[in-house]
């Protein structure tokens, strides 16, 4: 083990994980046991090693998504312990390591829940609700060819670098699962305001707005109601301040759009 | 006008309707609040019922209580709406295990509860005075010297005898509770929601709302407290109050 | 076979130009009437569904990934390059060019990587038009900094999340073409079979993800962008979910696979720290402009580091061996990826390697945090340090990164012509998932560039020139060839699924990966390569007669999607190994330990090796046949490397 803490004794678990067979289906907790799980390893890691166990004994391995496994892909998805992602804060579950945890200890794990992601099978949801609010007006309406010089448009740093925090949403959905009112305000705000704050964002500006969050609506998310459940719990540290943009937008749009509708 | 219904059924134009009626009904508290305070002036009551008379003949705040109406019934009816909105967005599969304390605050959850034992406490808080006063006509009068203000309500009376019952000095308390904690969460909601945010205020916002929360709150529970522990049933100091109450009211 | 690499006549500088100009077009009413499928939706297929979209064509996309937005494009960390010059330091076209070729060591075609410098420049212009929030400087203008392998800084960013500023804004791009109903998304399907009528590909076949169903897919050109192939290693940087499987039907049906042994080992990797390791994370290579390289000078010194009984943090100057700048004094830190990770492979060969594996070396930060301040370095490499930080618990502000090369890119891929087209007419293929651009060493920001470049503008133009050709009536899904193409999916998934053994999809590929990375990696022999093609054949014996996985064919089964791409794996290695052993020389990533220089550097054969090696499928389990496209330098002196 190359790991700094080389004494790090494996650890024994009892795992009590959703099984669910298709989005029909009923679901229930079952419980497993894993064992010698290296502190060293991550959450995912961890669930490799169930999976295996589970195949070899010819039951069918636990569905969950997953990609990068470096947190930025934001396949990854599961509520650990009564939180998205698990415990440790700004992490994603494939960046969860097994030394937050100690040996015996009973986890928890579920998908999201939220009536917009149904459940696939087990722990994997369906979030193409996500991709439905950003083809809503999450974009600049620019063709491919004929944009002007890249240094045409100075955009100054500290705004660059604002619309930039905004923009490293990854669209995993903790903020959802997290919500009291399963809203999707965290993650829509993050992309208008990212696109509110940047020149190039603002000949569609009252329109996306207007577009995006008539898309969360339908989508069946629930409205915000400032609990900050969302903000504690996003991986990659998506700030309130975006809400308010987001309100802000939408309120100055629905006052001095033309748009009737 | 279809893009006015939209834009307030929306879930951003509900939570704004709860925002500005909500700070709308913070200014009503600091009204109520400054004229309340006459109830610890040491005249039996004569600025307090002669505010109370005003109050409830002027016909400027006549018109405004109207506003008062629709602030308090849209809060309601938003809140009705968007709780009902939320529980079907969460679904009907809850969390087995779920931990939100870890990841929030009490109160922000439960605006619901607080709100709906504020509720309560305003309905029995406006049959006792409010109905009294304006529709049933049988408080005891002021009576004294002033011809002006003789056959004026005495509603101060009114408010020494309630205050002298401990399941209505408790309903009242409890209720201040829950006042306080709805404007912890609420006061600085408001703010955001109607995207009243700057790196530079909010900060300040926050803490003025948390003050606000305390400072209103402890003084409306101070009113039933005050008089349940320490007047007689005229609502005069009883002798066994602490000095300090007496050297105040000498000093008024 | 000969191979039309199709390149057009005329001075380097003019043959995008004159191209462009020659290829036949589709008149704008006739776009609607054609459908071209793309698979794959990072940054080559989504750029490329998304521009297709806009000019016109109907276009079905697909992607086994939940949303397009999750495909690894999305973990590129450092950057993008473009030959803008906006930093006045004498970068141009020819300049990129130039550092292109010779950085893939002089194993890629020239017009190909000219016409990549060229339209670099458009590269981020749109990007920005789209809102990609690129690092800038305080006057408002766009940042640059310098990456491994160049002399200039040329390197765009956006933080450490340059990939994924640049797949949002290519999903953005598709995302309104979904929504204007010009792209039909396809999400969680997984391509399983090219589908060829009369020679020409038409279609596809592909796997519901969710509800199992195999459906076939007509379009009049199929663009595969499928990524590269680096998992076959098991332990790479690439996603869990990076597969070969689309390029390899694609092969089984005529496409033809360019150098598949061209794997790229990238040096500044966490070490492996046991045996469950499910996959390696890169540390950007940006961290190489800042971060110096050492070891322990002595190998007692080495030992005392691994046995904990000294901190690297306490070890004297004078004690280090700073081997990169020692060896390259012009390049110091900043070489090629490949001499990069050769010289860390070295130096703990020979005993000085560190960690309790001594399978690492130092990455040291201490010297920039003293010259510029902890608050400095972590605006530049914040998201990393703390990545680094979770998964190895150790912080790199107070003590250096330990790292070690590790697969990373794979410059291989299907043969492609200058218009992108494979070896199978109307099959294209863009990004990591074709061979072009590369050469036998790929340099750092380049592959974002190539990814985008081909989809945002090469395939527009060129896939035109096909179309204008074919005539514009709907594809027959009746044809028996689609029926033929579902057939045999079919029957491949109930065989997976019968045999019923006792060893897991995951067993094999880690079996595959051993063998992979210990006879085809980082240094290669005749002997190890001849060995390896004998246990990879034994291995996909096994695998088809002891394969375990449960459940059905009609349901969300990720066992089953997992054998399948394991299976394809463990028909490529043998590729690889046999691409390999066929290139007696060493260049770039390709390192040959029969051919090296006294110094230990690769040794280049360019009068016996100037080619791409393009193989062709005989059938199964049959020796592939070796297809040769010269290449022929007319603008660069073929050279030595040399980063001394």
């Amino acid at each position: 083990m190359a790991g700094s803490n080389p004494n790090a004794k494996p650890m024994n678990l009892t795992l009590n994980v959703w099984r669910q067979p298709n989005r029909q289906a009923q679901g229930k907790i079952v419980e497993y046991h894993v064992k010698d799980i290296s502190p060293d390893m991550s959450f995912l890691e961890m669930l490799d090693v169930l999976n295996e166990d589970l195949l070899h004994a010819g039951q069918d391995p636990v569905a969950f998504d997953h990609d990068c496994r470096e947190g930025i892909c934001g396949s990854c998805d599961l509520f650990i312990n009564g939180r998205s992602h698990g415990p440790e804060k700004g992490t994603t579950t494939c960046q969860l390591h097994m030394r937050k945890f100690s040996d015996g200890d009973t986890i928890t794990i579920e998908p999201w829940r939220a009536n917009a992601f149904p459940v696939n099978k087990d722990l994997s949801v369906d979030r193409s609700a996500f991709d439905r609010i950003i083809q809503a007006g999450g974009y600049v309406s620019v063709n491919t060819g004929g944009a002007p010089d890249g240094n045409e448009i100075p955009i100054p740093k500290e705004i660059s670098d604002r619309a930039f925090e905004a923009a490293t949403c990854i669209g995993c959905g903790a903020c959802v699962a997290a919500c009291k009112n399963a809203s999707a305000m965290l993650f829509v705000s993050a992309k208008v305001s990212q696109l509110a704050l940047l020149p190039q964002g603002n000949v569609e500006r009252k329109t996306r707005v207007e577009n995006m969050v008539a898309q969360m609506d339908k989508e069946g998310f629930g409205a915000c109601t400032n609990i900050g459940s969302c903000a504690a719990e996003c991986p990659v540290g998506i700030s309130l301040e975006n809400i308010a943009i987001l309100n802000r937008e939408f309120l100055a749009a629905k006052a001095t759009s033309n748009n009737l509708a | 006008m279809s893009w006015i219904s939209k834009t307030f059924t929306s879930s951003i134009g509900r939570k704004i309707i709860m925002a500005l009626t909500g700070l709308f009904l913070c200014s009503f508290l600091v009204v109520h609040l400054i004229g309340n305070l006459q109830l610890f002036k040491h005249d039996q009551g004569a600025a307090f019922n002669v505010y109370s008379h005003f109050m409830g003949t002027n016909p400027i705040i006549r018109t405004i209580e109207w506003g008062l109406v629709l602030g308090f019934g849209f809060h309601i009816y938003e809140a009705l709406m968007l709780t009902r909105r939320n529980k079907a967005a969460r679904g009907a599969q809850g969390y087995v295990s779920n931990h939100s304390e870890q990841n929030s605050e009490w109160t922000s959850r439960n605006m619901g509860i607080l709100g709906t034992i504020i509720l309560i406490f305003l309905i029995v808080h406006l049959y006792n005075f409010f109905w009294r006063a304006r529709f049933a006509g049988n408080l005891p009068k002021m009576g004294g010297a002033d011809p002006l203000t003789s056959d004026y309500d005495n509603l101060y009376m009114a408010v020494v005898s309630s205050f002298h019952i401990w399941w209505y000095v408790l309903l009242y308390v409890a209720a201040q509770i829950s006042l306080g904690y709805h404007l912890w969460h609420g006061f600085r909601s408001g703010f955001q929601t109607l995207g009243l945010n700057h790196r530079k205020y909010t900060p300040a916002i926050k803490y003025v709302g948390y003050t606000f929360a305390v400072v209103v709150s402890a003084a409306f529970a101070a009113m039933p407290l005050y008089f349940f522990l320490f007047t007689d049933a005229q609502g005069e100091l009883a002798t066994n109050a602490p000095a300090l109450l007496h050297s105040v009211a000498a000093a008024f | 076979m000969l191979l039309d690499s199709k390149i057009p006549e005329g001075p380097l500088a003019e043959k995008w130009e004159k191209h462009k100009f020659n290829v036949k077009l589709v008149n704008p009413a006739n776009k609607r009437k054609y459908d071209v499928i793309v698979v794959g939706t990072g940054l080559a297929g989504g750029a490329a569904a998304a521009s297709l979209a806009e000019l016109g064509y109907n276009v079905k996309a697909f992607t086994y990934h939940d949303s397009p937005r999750r495909a690894h494009s999305i973990a590129a960390q450092g950057g993008i390059n473009a030959a803008k010059n906006y930093q006045n330091d004498g970068d141009s076209v020819f300049r990129l060019f130039y550092d292109t070729i010779k950085g893939g060591d002089y194993r890629a075609r020239e017009a190909n990587v000219y016409r990549l410098a060229q339209v670099s420049v458009n590269i981020i212009d749109q990007c920005v038009a789209q809102g990609v929030p690129f690092a800038r400087e305080y006057g408002g203008l766009l940042a640059n900094r310098s990456f491994g392998g160049a002399q200039v800084s040329r390197t765009f960013y956006a933080r450490g999340q340059t990939g994924q500023q640049l797949l949002l804004g290519a999903y953005s791009a598709l995302s309104r073409q979904i929504a204007y109903g010009k792209v039909k998304m396809y999400t969680r399907s997984e391509m399983l079979d090219v589908v060829i009528v009369d020679g020409q590909a038409r279609g596809i076949v592909t796997r519901n993800l969710i509800t199992g169903e195999i459906e076939t897919h007509a379009a009049h050109a199929v663009v595969l962008a499928t990524g590269g192939y680096g998992n076959v290693f098991y332990l790479s940087t690439n996603a869990k979910y990076c597969n070969v499987t689309a390029a390899w039907r694609a092969h089984k049906k005529g496409a033809f696979f360019a150098n598949p042994c061209f794997t790229q080992i990238h040096p500044t990797c966490i070490p492996v720290s046991g045996d469950y390791q499910s996959k390696l994370t890169l540390m950007s290579e940006s961290l190489r402009n800042d971060g110096r390289v050492w070891v322990p000078k002595t190998v007692e010194m080495a030992e005392r580091v691994r046995k904990g009984q000294i901190k690297p943090q306490d070890i004297a100057e004078d004690d280090r061996d700073y081997f990169l700048e020692r060896k390259y004094p012009a390049f110091g830190n900043l070489v090629p990826r490949d001499v990069a990770s050769r010289n860390a492979k070295m130096m703990c060969d020979e005993g000085r390697g560190v960690g309790s594996t001594g399978l690492a070396v130092y990455l040291d930060f201490s010297e920039i945090i003293k010259r510029t301040g902890a608050d400095a370095v972590s605006q530049k490499y914040g998201n990393l340090f703390a990545m680094y930080e979770k998964i190895t618990d150790e912080d790199p502000y107070q003590m250096p990164m330990r790292i070690y090369p590790a697969v990373h890119y794979t410059m291989g891929g299907l043969w492609v012509d200058y218009n992108l087209q494979t070896s199978v007419p109307g099959l294209y293929a863009t990004g990591e998932c074709n061979f072009s651009d590369h050469g036998a060493n790929r340099l750092g920001a380049s592959a974002l560039m190539q990814g985008l470049a081909d989809g945002y503008f090469v395939i527009p133009y060129t896939i035109g020139d096909y179309l204008a050709q074919t005539p514009p009536k709907p594809v027959d899904t009746n044809h028996p060839a689609f029926a033929e193409s579902k057939a045999y999916v079919q029957a491949r998934t109930e065989q997976l699924l019968s045999i019923k053994g006792t060893r897991t999809p995951t067993q094999f590929h880690k079996a595959l990966g051993h063998i992979m990375w210990e006879y085809c990696g980082m240094a290669r022999t005749a002997e190890g390569l001849k060995h390896a093609k004998g246990e990879i054949q034994k291995l996909r014996k096994e695998f088809w007669q002891d394969l375990k996985i449960t459940g059905t064919g009609e349901e969300l089964n990720q066992a089953l999607e997992n054998a399948g791409r394991v299976a394809d794996f463990l028909e490529l290695g043998e590729l690889m190994v046999d691409d390999a052993l066929n290139r007696n020389e060493s260049c770039g990533g390709h390192f040959r330990e029969e051919y090296q220089t006294p110094e230990g550097e690769a040794l280049r054969d360019d009068e016996n090796y100037a080619y791409v090696a393009a193989w062709e499928y005989q059938g199964d389990n049959q020796p592939e046949k070796l297809n040769k496209e010269e290449l022929t330098f007319e603008n660069v002196k073929l050279t030595q490397r040399s980063y001394k």
